[in-house]
């Protein structure tokens, strides 16, 4: 970044960069995957900077608060976290698919369904031990969503329908379902004013790692994107999903079972996100009702796009995106900003993302002499 | 409350009401959608456009005094964030699908901030034409309560159909969505026919946010549109890229939207969050009815990234 030299000629070039004169063109391509969504991420921000500015408020207070309410202390770190869990959980369910070439923005249908069927399963076995109520609602979690995205991705595969689209209404019709079993069914009775299902009780919950208040969640969160790192990037069934993502039909050529494939990947998909639902009953609310709906679904698309699809980059992104959100409150009591400040950042951010899209393999001085 | 003895009638009277009502949105989005993606782009954001559309509509129509102000401001902003779409897709190796999911993100987050000092005021509403004075039953005049934009939508399905058919304009757009090789070979460039299609369809998105703002449900709130927009891109898909098809599928989408609030006003309300969901799910059966792996679909822009 220091070597952007006013002479383009081939023997400044090779000189300027110090000790190791190729080490710029070798790694190119990665620090090209750094480099070019921090630069979007930068711009983002400083549109957002403008836009904030354009209602009188001062952009480096924005800036400040937004650092200190998502890094600045401990306290905003554990918020950091607490939110990251979910959205590295989210994240997973747009970018598993993406492998094979599929866009689902469903996650947050998935993690809705998630939700309903760990609390239904907890609520269904009161009364035995905790660890084997735990163990139950991560199944129940994990089954649900998987088999909601499941369903978009068969229909794809079967019936050729759109997954983008199809994995959005699902979003909707989940919603429905919470809805109509939180008011109907599973309703507590005695929840009056916000209708919700009966507790999960609190022996049942989770709880938060030790000497933190940040849940298990963050945890279920780094294991499953390092094992969705591992089945992509070192089995022979991740290879085979990149292939398929790559080239349908010289996968079908090879032999590759493309529909078993659809169907697995969009299972482990939706399981991810039906456990971010699992976590956010058995760690934060207790019990279903409306609150799950929190977006993190949808932000857990954004969280995706911005690591590229990769799981393990996926960490990094979502404890970022995890901050911008948690310091949403902050901005909300010091600089009078509406809640909605966030999602408008998200969504620039987003914006910046996909057209920094357009750089790639174009910065001059990470380019081979090819 | 005129008359209480139509009892069970008033569920298909609310039903042909909201056929009527609750299909403009459905109707322009759609419209909007077909123009932008016969020109070979898939435009995922309108669901954006369609609640800034609602937010701007609101807000000019506060200020002004004038609704119809409040519709074009409307369609400006739906064109605007069209532009926006366009500009980030013409860049190379950019994914219209996924800047169209950004920018339903951005527009729906930015009319909730924007949009914030407008929950509590009223704006002037859009009017009504009556047609249903004939009648002494209240529910049958609700029911024709016929609002003028409903009147531009219906008449523009056939103009579009006409137009897409006869017109240099319609035959440059279908070239470009059918195959930008030979746009270009004509000497056209297929990116700034794009820009004017989403452009146009954005324009038409906005104003069908205008009309939830401003005639019915007729008030701003962060709730006012929940998938709206992207129901109305699925309608498209099966609706065949043919502009009347869009018509006649948005007004059973609005009849099946109100089914819901119908079943309610008449006491069934046990099922009434899944009966609200009727769009979506009768978008998805209609998909999963219509859609084949064997093929492409009829009809389909051969450019169009979804598709193929």
């Amino acid at each position: 970044m220091t070597t952007e030299a006013a002479d383009p000629t081939e023997t400044v070039g090779a000189i300027a960069p110090a000790a190791d004169p190729g080490f710029l063109q070798r790694h190119g391509a990665t620090i090209e995957y750094i480099l070019i969504p921090g630069a979007a991420l930068a711009g983002a921000l400083v549109v957002f900077g403008i836009f904030v500015a354009m209602f009188g408020k001062n952009p480096l207070d924005l800036y400040f608060y937004m650092y200190y309410g998502a890094f600045g202390t401990w306290f905003s770190w554990q918020n950091t976290l607490t939110r990251a869990a979910p959205l590295i959980l989210t994240a997973l369910c747009t970018a598993l698919p993406a492998q094979l070439g599929m866009v689902i923005i469903g996650g947050e249908g998935a993690l809705l369904i998630g939700a309903l069927s760990a609390t239904s399963a907890a609520l269904a076995l009161q009364g035995m031990p905790p660890f084997i109520v735990q163990i139950a609602m991560v199944c129940a979690g994990v089954i649900g969503g998987g088999l909601w995205i499941m369903l978009a991705g068969a229909l794809r595969q079967y019936r050729g329908v759109n997954e983008t689209i199809s994995s959005l209404l699902l979003v909707y019709i989940a919603l429905a379902i919470l809805n109509h079993l939180v008011e109907g069914a599973m309703r507590d009775p005695a929840s009056l004013n916000k209708p919700s299902t009966r507790e999960i009780g609190a022996a049942n919950m989770i709880g938060s790692i030790p000497g933190t208040d940040v849940h298990w969640g963050l945890v279920f969160g780094l294991i499953a994107a390092t094992a969705a790192y591992i089945l992509i990037y070192h089995t022979v069934f991740g290879f085979a999903a990149r292939v398929a993502g790559g080239n349908i039909r010289a996968a079908k050529i090879v032999g590759l079972g493309v529909s078993k494939l659809i169907l697995t990947i969009c299972f482990l998909a939706g399981g991810a996100a039906g456990l971010a639902g699992m976590v956010e009953v058995a760690a934060v609310q207790g019990r279903t009702n409306a609150n799950l709906a929190a977006g993190y679904g949808f932000t857990g698309i954004l969280v995706a796009f911005l690591a590229r699809q990769n799981p393990l980059a996926i960490i990094p992104v979502a404890i970022l995106l995890g901050g911008i959100s948690a310091s949403g409150g902050l901005l909300q009591r010091r600089l009078g900003l509406p809640d909605a400040s966030v999602l408008v950042l998200q969504g620039i951010i987003f914006v910046f993302v996909l057209a920094s899209d357009a750089l790639y393999g174009r910065i001059g001085f990470l380019k081979g002499k090819s | 409350m005129a008359d209480g003895s139509i009892g069970l009638w008033t569920v298909p009277l609310a039903v042909l009401g909201g056929a009527i009502r609750v299909s403009t949105p459905f109707l322009f989005v759609s419209l909007g959608e077909c123009i932008t993606e016969r020109s070979g782009r898939i435009n995922l954001g309108l669901e954006g456009t369609l609640v800034m559309g609602a937010m701007s509509a609101y807000g000019i129509s506060y200020l002004t005094g004038s609704p119809w102000l409040g519709v074009l401001a409307a369609g400006i902003t739906g064109a605007l964030l069209g532009a926006l779409h366009a500009g980030i897709c013409s860049l190379p190796r950019v994914n219209d699908v996924a800047v169209g999911i950004a920018l339903m993100l951005f527009g729906t987050g930015l009319a909730f901030y924007l949009g914030k000092p407008l929950i509590e005021p009223t704006a002037p509403r859009l009017p009504a034409i009556d047609f249903g004075w004939w009648s002494d039953i209240s529910q049958v005049r609700a029911a024709l309560r016929v609002n003028v934009l409903f009147l531009i939508g219906v008449a523009l399905a056939p103009i579009l159909y006409w137009a897409f058919r006869t017109t240099r304009w319609g035959l440059l757009i279908r070239t470009a969505g059918e195959s930008s090789d030979a746009a270009r070979a004509m000497g056209h460039s297929v990116l700034l026919i794009r820009l004017r299609a989403t452009m146009v369809g954005g324009f038409l998105a906005g104003i069908g946010g205008s009309f939830l703002s401003l005639f019915y449900p007729g008030s701003w709130n962060e709730g006012l549109s929940s998938g709206q927009g992207i129901t109305a891109v699925a309608l498209v898909i099966f609706a065949r890229w043919d502009p009347l098809l869009c018509l006649w599928a948005s007004l059973a989408f609005g009849g099946a939207a109100a089914l819901g609030p119908a079943l309610q006003s008449v006491g069934v309300t046990s099922g009434y969050h899944l009966f609200n969901a009727a769009p979506y799910i009768l978008t998805l059966a209609i998909m999963i009815i219509t859609c084949s792996p064997k093929r492409t679909l009829t009809g389909a822009p051969a450019e169009l990234s979804i598709t193929r």
